[in-house]
């Protein structure tokens, strides 16, 4: 009975959009009593036009470059604070978690802000300082995207990587450098080989994001002509009529190119036992002297920084408090306001927003968490037949992008008769397909590390099912699965490829609202508005790392 | 209890494990791990479902696959201590033994509750305790309040998982004594479950050891120790010496049986007819070690000599064959001794070789 319960509301969930997402690119679209016909003309047109060639380079190139940005700047990081004696690394770990609060579309803004060649700050600064007339940088370009995005990845490199290289011996590393092995020699061919399947994981994982992403395509992309496939189904179905059968064309293929990077992926992750040289072992974490270098370390590390946090959290407040856009002077620091943060305030959208965003951040991390620990429970504790359906199906939104997901969505609800297509109930059921496999991972990693005999002896106690899951199973789950609450009341917050398909007026998020604002030309109150938002992220951020610690020391 | 089994995939867990246990006993199921013992205990428990077979308690049918008759364990009346204790954490030592009671479908008022656990926490002398987190106490302790726990609403059966083996040596020791005098006392019908040899002969009243998922004797622990059924009985009981050798005479319960060394007089079973194939089981204790020639016995070499205080563990060569002997202290040996070897013959047995006997 669970089990139909679970795995009709997950089949609902995740199955429907992808029928509906493929029937929708092979039909024509439905027209009061017309029903559609099958054709191909989507596919015919999708990719016999000429930009197509162009639009699956640009796709790779750009999700190429992320990663591969990413990748460097993340595993230097982590080299740096697990493997070398620079000072400081420890405060380092704990600041690098603050990018992660940065929703994209603030930060692919804020680099806007600092690198565009009329306004960017970084632009107006270093041609006052060479006494340049024109810009150096140009944000809208390829390498800009990629810079940027790459940037905005990199933080996730950095944990990965991190958490690998601190769960290896270092006495590995030190048997090559006493065979005579140099340093950079000793990185590349023990300490990266050795975490291969990591290394692997991550390159797979920035590529997925990198093909998925879609504020950078669409604020940096669009305007600098450079087109990839989230940016192209956006402009397919905002374009006047809405072309949804070209928009599922183009999903199907980015459907494809992900499910490949997905099952790659798996592949990888599930081979990784091989490596056993990465043990459970005890062992002293002892580091690599770098000498005199480790103060050119300390500047990388505080560089990293300048660029992730301090540089757009300043250009964030700085247009944020004044008037109008003017590069930083003493007579612009004289004409400082708050004005921008009443006028937001002011606007009874922004209440709406700020609502309609929390209330679906709240209500998807509830239903996930609660959906998830059921699902959970059934495919790690019991042995019914089916159970890993379940636990495939409960995974099969990783493969599809937000932007996907909401051209799918769309699909299912123009057609089905539920009239939520517009409401915030469209969004909230985007929110809680898209995250429902981040809430799985967490429930069933939580529910793993408790012993069945703990369960076992509430049923011969005489509990029955449902006191034994709410009166034993929950409270001892309860710190594992509020961690993994937030973390999706976070990301929910700052959702937008899925929500922009899908929002309506009323149904306004603040992620959209915050498109919006920039597409109005509202620069200035809408640094107000983010960083505001930024703030409280920033605290929901510190309050999951906080739980998470003190999850630690329990079961320490 | 009936006979039952269950099986996963191709691989039978436990085959016709049959037996019963009276009311008020002891009963300890024995066997190397993986010979399907706490598969068994978990059938009875209801945590897993037998394919086949019944088991009744009391005259109540708890699972009967003729029948279609499964009652689930949390409408079983039986309390269960598990290996790991699972000892509810997030719980204090007050909430996890009135726990059972809470979960009941008939709770008992508030005052009821608090008076049982009173009284269970100090039939197992964790009084005091009540308001601590559980995690907070000794493994000694925390395998107490899981005997509370299961101990609490007075089951009409008590189900032991491997309790002691998370102990040290001393504290086993000790819970063995108290958990057998708790028994006896509260006069609990008890299923048993250990691996360690020592601790079946010392608790039960009745010991069925089990291998490859069958029960191969069961029997008081004397039984077990003095009679073994099957050459595995033997071997896996105590220490014993085993010399295979051919029934010869004929003549009542104590026969001859010979060895490549010689004729043993020794108990043979009533299904072993002359001629056939035994092993015959000497226990250490049971060689007799004498100096000087004489009539009877084997002339042996003493190879090696260790003095473990209370008695002395010898190994002697008796041509190609090594047998251990456990001898007093006072009889002094060295290695390299030329001695003579007797064994009491009443306290010597033959099994019957596994090949036939192996699936009794």
């Amino acid at each position: 009975m669970l089990l139909v319960g679970a795995g009709g509301l997950v089949a609902y969930l995740t199955v429907l959009p992808l029928v509906f997402l493929l029937y929708g690119s092979f039909f024509t679209p439905s027209v009061g009593e017309r029903s559609g016909v099958f054709t191909l003309q989507n596919y015919v047109h999708a990719y016999t036009d000429r930009s197509t060639i162009p639009l699956l380079g640009n796709s790779i190139l750009f999700a190429s470059g992320t990663t591969v940005v990413a990748f460097l700047v993340g595993t230097g990081l982590a080299w740096i604070t697990e493997r070398t004696n620079t000072p400081l690394r420890g405060v380092f770990f704990a600041v690098s978690l603050i990018p992660l609060a940065i929703p994209g579309i603030l930060f692919t803004l804020s680099w806007i802000f600092l690198l565009s060649p009329r306004i960017g700050l970084i632009n107006v600064w270093l041609a006052r300082l060479l006494g340049l007339s024109g810009p150096i940088f140009d944000v809208y370009s390829m390498g800009g995207m990629i810079w940027v995005e790459g940037l905005h990845w990199s933080p996730i490199v950095y944990l990965m990587m991190a958490a690998a290289f601190r769960s290896m011996d270092p006495a590995l590393e030190e048997a090559a450098l006493m065979s005579g092995s140099s340093l950079a020699r000793t990185f590349y061919r023990i300490t990266l080989r050795l975490n291969l399947p990591t290394v692997l994981s991550v390159f797979l994982l920035m590529f997925l994001r990198g093909l998925e992403t879609f504020e950078v395509p669409t604020i940096i992309g669009l305007p600098a002509g450079i087109r990839v496939f989230t940016s192209q189904i956006y402009l397919a179905v905002k374009s006047y009529p809405s072309d949804f059968g070209l928009a599922g064309a183009y999903s199907t293929v980015l459907l494809l190119l992900t499910l490949a990077g997905v099952y790659a992926y798996a592949r990888v992750t599930r081979e990784s036992w091989r490596f056993a040289t990465v043990t459970g072992k005890g062992f002293r974490p002892r580091v690599i002297d770098l000498g005199p270098w480790r103060y050119a370390a300390l500047v990388l590390m505080a560089a990293y920084l300048v660029v992730m946090v301090a540089l757009p959290v300043f250009v964030l407040i700085w247009n944020s408090v004044l008037p109008f856009y003017m590069p930083p002077s003493l007579k612009a620091l004289s004409e400082v306001t708050l004005k921008n943060y009443a006028f937001v305030l002011r606007l009874p959208k922004t209440a709406r927003a700020v609502t309609n965003s929390i209330a679906l951040s709240i209500s998807s991390a509830t239903i996930i968490v609660l959906l998830t620990s059921v699902i959970a429970w059934i495919t790690v504790r019991t042995r019914l037949p089916g159970r890993w359906v379940l636990d495939q199906l409960a995974s099969l939104p990783l493969i599809f992008p937000g932007v996907v997901m909401g051209v799918a969505l769309i699909w299912v609800y123009l057609t089905l008769p539920i009239p939520i297509y517009g409401t915030v109930w469209i969004l909230l059921v985007a929110y809680v397909t898209r995250y429902l496999p981040y809430g799985m991972r967490a429930s069933s990693a939580a529910l793993l590390q408790i012993h069945r005999e703990l369960e076992e002896a509430a049923e011969t106690s005489g509990a029955s099912w449902w006191r034994t899951f709410t009166a034993i199973l929950l409270p001892l789950l309860r710190p594992a699965l509020l961690a993994g609450w937030l973390y999706v009341v976070i990301v929910s917050i700052r959702e937008l490829s899925s929500s922009i398909f899908l929002w309506g007026p009323g149904s306004e998020v603040l992620s959209i609202y915050i498109f919006d604002l920039w597409n109005t030309g509202h620069a200035q109150e809408l640094c107000a508005l983010g960083v505001m938002l930024v703030s409280g992220l920033c605290v929901l951020a510190a309050a999951s790392r906080r739980l998470s610690r003190w999850q630690g020391m329990q079961e320490g | 209890m009936k006979t039952f089994r269950t099986g996963r995939g191709s691989l039978l867990a436990c085959d016709r494990v049959s037996f019963e246990v009276p009311e008020g006993r002891f009963f300890t199921l024995l066997g190397p791990s993986g010979c399907g013992k706490t598969t068994t205990l978990r059938c009875i428990a209801g945590l897993e479902r037998s394919d086949e077979g019944d088991i009744d308690l009391g005259g109540a049918v708890l699972s009967s696959s003729r029948r279609g008759v499964f009652v689930p364990p949390n409408q079983r009346d039986i309390g269960m201590v598990f290996q790991s204790y699972a000892i509810w954490p997030h719980m204090t030592v007050y909430e996890n033994v009135a726990f059972p009671l809470r979960a009941a479908r008939a709770r008992p008022p508030e005052s009821d509750v608090r008076r049982r656990v009173v009284q269970a926490l100090a039939t197992v002398r964790l009084e005091g305790l009540e308001q601590r987190p559980a995690t907070n106490l000794s493994g000694g302790q925390q395998q107490r309040l899981a005997l509370a726990r299961a101990l609490v609403r007075e089951p009409k059966l008590l189900l032991l998982d491997e309790p002691l083996s998370n102990l040290d040596a001393k504290l086993r020791e000790h819970m063995r004594l108290e958990l057998r005098t708790l028994q006896r006392e509260l006069r609990l019908t008890t299923v048993y479950v250990t691996h360690d040899q020592v601790e079946a002969l010392a608790m039960s009243n009745i010991v069925a050891v089990m291998h490859e998922g069958q029960i191969r004797q069961i029997g008081s622990p004397r039984e077990i120790y003095e009679r073994p059924a099957s050459r595995f009985v033997a071997d896996f009981i105590g220490s014993t010496n085993l010399l295979p050798g051919r029934v010869t005479a004929d003549a009542g319960e104590v026969r001859r049986v010979q060895t490549a060394n010689g004729p043993v007089t020794c108990v043979v079973p009533d299904d072993a007819p002359e001629g056939s194939e035994v092993v015959v089981s000497i226990r250490p204790e049971d060689v007799t070690v004498a100096f000087g020639k004489g009539d009877d016995g084997w002339d042996a070499t003493v190879t090696q000599v260790v003095f473990l205080g209370e008695c002395v563990d010898c190994r002697l060569a008796v041509g190609d064959v090594e047998l251990r002997a456990r001898i007093h202290p006072s009889v002094r040996v060295r290695r390299g001794d030329q001695v003579r070897v007797s064994f009491r013959s009443d306290r010597c047995v033959a099994v019957r070789l596994e090949a036939s006997g192996g699936t009794l």
